[in-house]
Formats: structure tokens, C-alpha cells, sequence
């Protein structure tokens, strides 16, 4: 496994829940980034479980400010980075999906289009786990939160996911991919890259979240693996108006083997999921996925 | 060298004189031309610095935030709605400790929609852990913005210096510009003690748990505190180099009189006129003028107070269901103190209406008869309300 590097930069003891899928993704990413590299880091679920004064998990220098700017934070850490001279040191910002597609959205499109010289990552466990399991931007379509319960007049969420790497994309950011946590290697060729172009680049990772999902502990990679291989989420990089699909599913699993996993679904008829099945086809076209 | 500058001109030359590297602002009525010249200077290589053109005050703050936490001298502008917008961003600054300095240029908030002067601005943020000095004329603007690099980075405190928007953010006055190697003199290359560095890792901004938060917020009111010395200190340096200080009061012909006023910003000068014409006619009136709000000098106001009957305070900001801040602030200097003069609060030249001298003369007149009966009619008056607007 020579593309992953034994660097350990998270170190154990954080308080993350047992099978959590963010804080690997975050061991990997940390592995392909290596040591010269500033972190900010919005509000969120891996603020919290990695700095409980006096401890910290983290082995590289991190800031955390608040919730909805860190791309504007990291802006002012890659500047002064510049003024100093450090110009190996690269300054990258991480928050979730809530962080990203909804109260950071502002900050990061600002970002993005001044060309700030930073890697913004966005693990996007699909709602604001941290306070509980609510419903953000990047919440999927008809999923179960804490604020789109299953009542008699609704069953879910009634709005479609925000597709935040097109708006990366829409800015003209010189690179922007999307990951898995079951793909560690994909994962960290996209991080590599991402942090050696010069420029605003993005990499946004899904990252199943246990308790949100209603999954086993055992189950957070097997769940991200079939987001992909279902065509619930895809695996690309796009350089430009350059598109690379960079996994593509050989046969394309029924989404119903996806959605019947997580109890957050687990309201939905087998109407329902043929609805879903439907709009998955759709996307998948977009990817020439079959 | 002597130029005529408006004071958004001497905040963005202070900011050159100091050298800083990283400015992070977002335009905002009347601080505007502030952003204006130091694009100015950067496009023109007049200073070697980076300008985020951040697309909010939010990220303008939280740019500044973290440039200075990776150790390089920042600098930010703003006004009203924008500082409402940094509030969030206020408190963590003053959290982590970062020495960030901002020039504010005073102006109301809406709703209505004002553009025009007063300082309800800042003083709805005074517990946001920034020191706050206000400024009464553009030499002051120039020569407390150069000090506030010093003492933020000696204190290692965020430094707001406010000044009222138009009335000095637009107004021309001969300002004496230090020349760059007597300033670099005084004020060294930044220094942060323990920055982002990929060299040594430190985390910045951790969780502060239950059993260590209330330890954070004593030590930073401690220093708080603590920074009036520090303040006294840098200006009696600044002032042995550049021959000018303000005090974090100023005492005009305070210290005998009988009724005495109290400001704080521009409007000092205009109470200084009307002080002037009172003690041409042999009238015991005296002034205080407060420069620095935070820190609050209560024990210097006390002293200064001393010999009081009556105080009439006047501020352009009400903290709405109470009274005005600095009356609020001024009043609880008193407790537990041995003589406590009579006190009025005067709120007045609101969203850039002028205080004109017959409206302080009423101040001194309603003060001068609280002293004079020992009781005090109305404590919260409002200045030049329009007649039709007066309740019971």
C-alpha cells in the first residue's frame, strides 16, 4: 500500500463515536497532506471530539474559530503563510457538510473566487450531526433527521441534496473531486493532487456518520462502498472544464441495497424507493455511468 | 510632516506606519475610504502587504484572525452594520488572544436605516473582550492607532479605536504624520508566541470544557484590567517620542468644578467650547472626556469626579430598556465609593443629528439645578427630541 503513508497526524484517544467514518477519512487525508500544512477547521463534530482542553489529537498546527468561516480563516493563514515566505506550508480548510453547504457556503464562494491558495474539505456526513442529527443542505433527498421526522403529513426530507462540488465547480476553481471513505487510495491521490495545484481546490468526501444514519458501528464503509457502487455517489475529479469519472460500478447495484441499510430510510415504501431509483438513474447519466 | 487628512485617511496611514502585512476588510459607509486608500497603497507598492478583499465583515474578521494567528501583523476597518456582522468573530478574537487591531468608524445601526453618526455601534459590543478608545479629532485617530499595534501585541488584546463617522471619518484637519523610521522605532516587528507553524504544531481554539472555561474568561478580564497600566505606559513612550497623549481620561477643568460633563469621541470638543464660555463667566463647569471605554477607568473617573455635585453625562448610544452605556458604566464606578455626585445621562446626537451648544448648555442647566436642589428630576433625558415625540 505504498500510496498510503504511515504518518499517524490524528492521534488516538479523540473522542469520536466507535465506526466513525469521519475521522478516518480525516487519519487519510492527514496521511496523503503529510506535516506542512496548516489546519482550519470550522465548528463540528471533528472539532469537538479532537480538542477537549488541555488535549488535542492533532500533530499538525490547527485553529478552530467558529462555525461558519473557515475558508475565510484558512484565507488569512495562506496569506500570511505568503507574507512569511513559507510557500511549501500549505493552508487547508476542513468542515462538514453544514460547515460547507449551508452557514459556511459565504465564506468558502468568497474564497474560491478571490483564488485563494488553499485545499478546502469538506466531510460531508449528510446533516448536523454534532447537534444531533438535523437536516443540512447536503441532507438527502426523503432521509430521516431529527428535523424532518416521519409524521403523518411528512416522511423526511422533501428537497433534493445541494450539489456543492458543481458550485465549487461553477466558480472556476482550478480543481474539484469528490471521494468516499471506502476508496482510501482514491481518496488520498485526490488530496495529493489537490494540495499540490496552486489555487483554490476542493475535495468533498462522503463519510457515513453511525448514529445518523441509524447503522451498525461494523457497517460505515460497507454503507460508503455501496453509495458508490449504487450510483448514490459518485467518484470524480474535474479539472477545468475537464470531467474524470475516476470509479465507475462495473454492474450498478439496486439503490434499494443502499437505502435498506440505514434506518434512517427505513420509512420508505418500495414506491418510494423506485421514485429514488429513478432520480439515481438520472444522475448517473451525467457520470456515463450504466 | 503636517497634512490635511480626513480621519479614515489617518487610520489607513496609521495602519501603513505600522506595517502591516495581511489587511482583510469589506466596504461599509463611512469607513469606505479607509478600504479605499489602502488598496490604494498595496496597488501602488506603497506597503508590502496582502489585502483579502473579503466578501463579508464576518470574513474580514476571521481573515484577520487567521493571519495574526500565523503570525503577522493584521489590520481591519469597519463600521455598524459590519462590526453587528463581526460581533461572532469579536468574542473569539479576544478569546484566542490574537492582537488585532480595527479601526471603527462610528455610525448607527438600523433599523431605521441610518448612515450618519453615533457610537451605539462599538458600545453594543463593549463585552466583547476588545479594548475600545475613542477618538476626538484625526491627530488622535493616527496617533491611538499606532499605539494600539504596541499595546495589543504587548497584551496580547485586540484593540478597537473608534471615531465618529463623517464628523472626523470625513472631515479634513492638519494631522502630523510621524515620519516611518521614528514610528518603526517605537513600534517592533510583530511577534506572536506560539503561532500556527508547521515547524511546532499547537492547536489554536480548543473545546473549553466545564473545568477550564471560567479559568480562560478570568485570565482574559484579569488582563483586561490589568491593560490600563499598559496603555499608560505605551502613550507615555509615544509621547516621549512624538510629544503627544490623551490619557484614558481627560480632565478639562474638572478637578474644582461643581457640575461636570462627561463624553466620550467629538463631542468632547464641542462640550470643551461650552465649557470654555462657562468659565469665562466665572462658572465652576468642568469636562471629562473618556477615551478609553474598555478598559472602563472607574477609578479614575471617581478621582476625577471628586469634587462633583452633579454629572451630566452625555453619549450618542442607549442601551434600549436601561439607560445610556457609558451613564450605566459611570454611574456603577460609584458603588461603594465615599462620595457620589448627583448623575443625569443625556442621550443625544443620534444617527448624525447635531448636538448643538444650546443642547449641552440644557445638559449643564439640568445638572447645574440638580446640584443646586440635591435631587435629580429626570435621570434619562433625550436631547432635541422632536417636540411631538415627547412622552410622559
Amino acid at each position: 500500500m505504498k500510496e498510503i503513508s504511515n504518518l499517524e497526524l490524528i492521534a488516538p484517544g479523540h473522542r469520536a463515536c466507535a465506526g466513525c467514518s469521519c475521522v478516518l477519512a480525516l487519519r487519510h487525508v492527514l496521511k496523503a497532506l503529510g506535516k506542512n500544512i496548516v489546519i482550519s477547521q470550522a465548528t463540528g463534530c471533528m472539532e469537538v471530539i479532537s480538542t477537549h482542553y488541555p488535549e488535542t489529537a492533532w500533530r499538525v498546527p490547527w485553529i478552530h474559530v467558529a462555525f461558519e468561516n473557515a475558508a475565510a480563516v484558512a484565507s488569512g493563514v495562506s496569506r500570511a503563510l505568503k507574507v512569511l515566505g513559507k510557500n511549501d506550508a500549505k493552508a487547508v480548510a476542513i468542515a462538514g457538510d453544514g460547515g460547507t453547504a449551508d452557514i459556511g457556503l459565504q465564506a468558502l464562494s468568497g474564497a474560491v473566487e478571490r483564488g485563494e491558495d488553499m485545499l478546502y474539505i469538506c466531510y460531508d456526513n449528510e446533516a448536523y450531526m454534532n447537534t444531533g442529527m438535523q437536516r443540512s443542505g447536503a441532507t438527502p433527498y426523503r432521509a430521516w433527521t431529527t428535523t424532518t421526522p416521519v409524521g403523518k403529513e411528512k416522511q423526511g426530507k422533501d428537497r433534493p441534496k445541494k450539489d456543492i462540488p458543481s458550485i465549487i465547480i461553477a466558480h472556476g476553481s482550478p480543481y474539484v473531486a469528490t471521494a468516499s471513505v471506502a476508496y482510501p487510495i482514491d481518496l488520498a491521490k485526490k488530496i495529493k493532487k489537490a494540495a499540490s495545484i496552486k489555487g483554490p481546490t476542493y475535495v468533498h468526501v462522503h463519510t457515513p456518520c453511525v448514529p445518523g444514519w441509524r447503522i451498525k458501528e461494523s457497517k460505515s464503509i460497507e454503507v460508503a462502498r455501496l453509495a458508490v457502487l449504487t450510483g448514490s455517489w459518485f467518484l470524480y475529479e474535474a479539472e477545468g472544464s475537464k470531467m474524470n469519472v475516476t470509479f465507475k460500478p462495473t454492474k450498478r447495484r439496486s439503490v434499494a441495497d443502499y437505502l435498506k441499510m440505514q434506518g434512517r430510510f427505513r420509512h420508505l415504501t418500495e414506491e418510494d424507493i423506485s421514485e429514488i431509483q429513478g432520480i439515481v438513474d438520472e444522475q448517473c447519466k451525467r457520470f456515463g455511468i450504466a | 510632516m503636517k497634512k490635511v487628512i480626513d480621519g479614515n485617511e489617518a487610520a489607513a496611514a496609521a495602519a501603513k506606519l505600522a506595517r502591516v502585512k495581511v489587511i482583510s476588510a469589506y466596504p461599509i459607509t463611512p469607513q469606505t475610504t479607509v478600504v479605499e486608500k489602502l488598496a490604494d497603497y498595496v496597488a501602488n507598492g506603497d506597503i508590502d502587504a496582502e489585502f483579502i478583499k473579503v466578501e463579508s465583515e464576518h470574513s474580514a474578521l476571521s481573515a484577520c484572525v487567521g493571519a495574526a494567528a500565523t503570525g503577522v501583523r493584521t489590520f481591519t476597518a469597519t463600521s455598524s452594520q459590519g462590526l453587528m456582522l463581526m460581533s461572532e468573530i469579536l468574542f473569539a478574537t479576544s478569546g484566542l488572544r490574537l492582537p488585532i487591531v480595527m479601526t471603527n468608524a462610528n455610525r448607527s445601526l438600523s433599523a431605521p436605516l441610518s448612515i450618519w453618526c453615533d457610537q451605539q455601534d462599538s458600545v453594543a459590543v463593549r463585552d466583547s473582550g476588545w479594548i475600545q478608545l475613542y477618538c476626538e479629532n484625526n491627530q488622535e485617530i493616527l496617533d491611538t492607532t499606532i499605539q494600539a499595534f504596541r499595546a495589543s501585541e504587548e497584551l496580547l488584546l485586540p484593540v478597537m479605536v473608534c471615531y465618529d463617522g463623517y464628523i472626523l471619518s470625513h472631515t479634513v484637519e492638519p494631522v502630523d504624520i510621524p515620519r516611518q523610521e521614528e514610528v518603526d522605532e517605537f513600534l517592533p516587528p510583530y511577534k506572536l508566541p506560539n503561532p500556527l507553524d508547521p515547524e511546532k504544531p499547537v492547536t489554536i481554539g480548543p473545546v473549553g470544557v466545564p473545568e477550564y472555561y471560567t479559568e480562560f474568561r478570568y485570565m482574559l478580564q484579569n488582563d483586561m484590567r490589568n491593560s490600563k497600566n499598559k496603555l499608560v505606559e505605551v502613550e507615555g513612550e509615544f509621547a516621549n517620542r512624538f510629544g503627544r497623549s490623551y490619557g484614558l481620561i481627560e480632565r478639562y477643568h474638572s478637578d474644582d468644578a461643581e457640575v461636570v460633563l462627561l463624553t466620550m469621541g467629538s463631542l468632547s470638543s464641542s462640550a470643551k467650547d461650552v465649557v470654555d464660555s462657562y468659565r469665562k463667566r466665572g462658572v465652576s463647569v468642568g469636562l471629562v472626556k473618556v477615551k478609553s471605554y474598555r478598559p472602563f477607568p472607574n477609578e479614575e473617573i471617581v478621582g476625577a469626579l471628586r469634587n462633583a455635585m452633579a454629572v451630566a453625562v452625555l453619549e450618542k448610544d442607549i442601551s434600549l430598556g436601561y439607560a445610556g452605556g457609558l451613564f450605566l458604566d459611570t454611574a456603577a464606578s460609584f458603588v461603594n465609593s465615599e462620595h457620589t455626585p448627583l448623575m443625569l445621562n443625556f442621550i443625544c446626537g443620534l444617527a448624525g443629528r447635531d448636538v448643538s451648544s444650546l443642547q449641552i448648555r440644557q445638559a449643564v442647566h439640568a445638572a447645574a439645578k440638580a446640584a443646586e436642589s440635591g435631587e435629580v428630576k429626570r435621570t434619562v433625558n433625550w436631547l432635541g427630541l422632536r417636540e411631538n415625540y415627547r412622552g410622559g
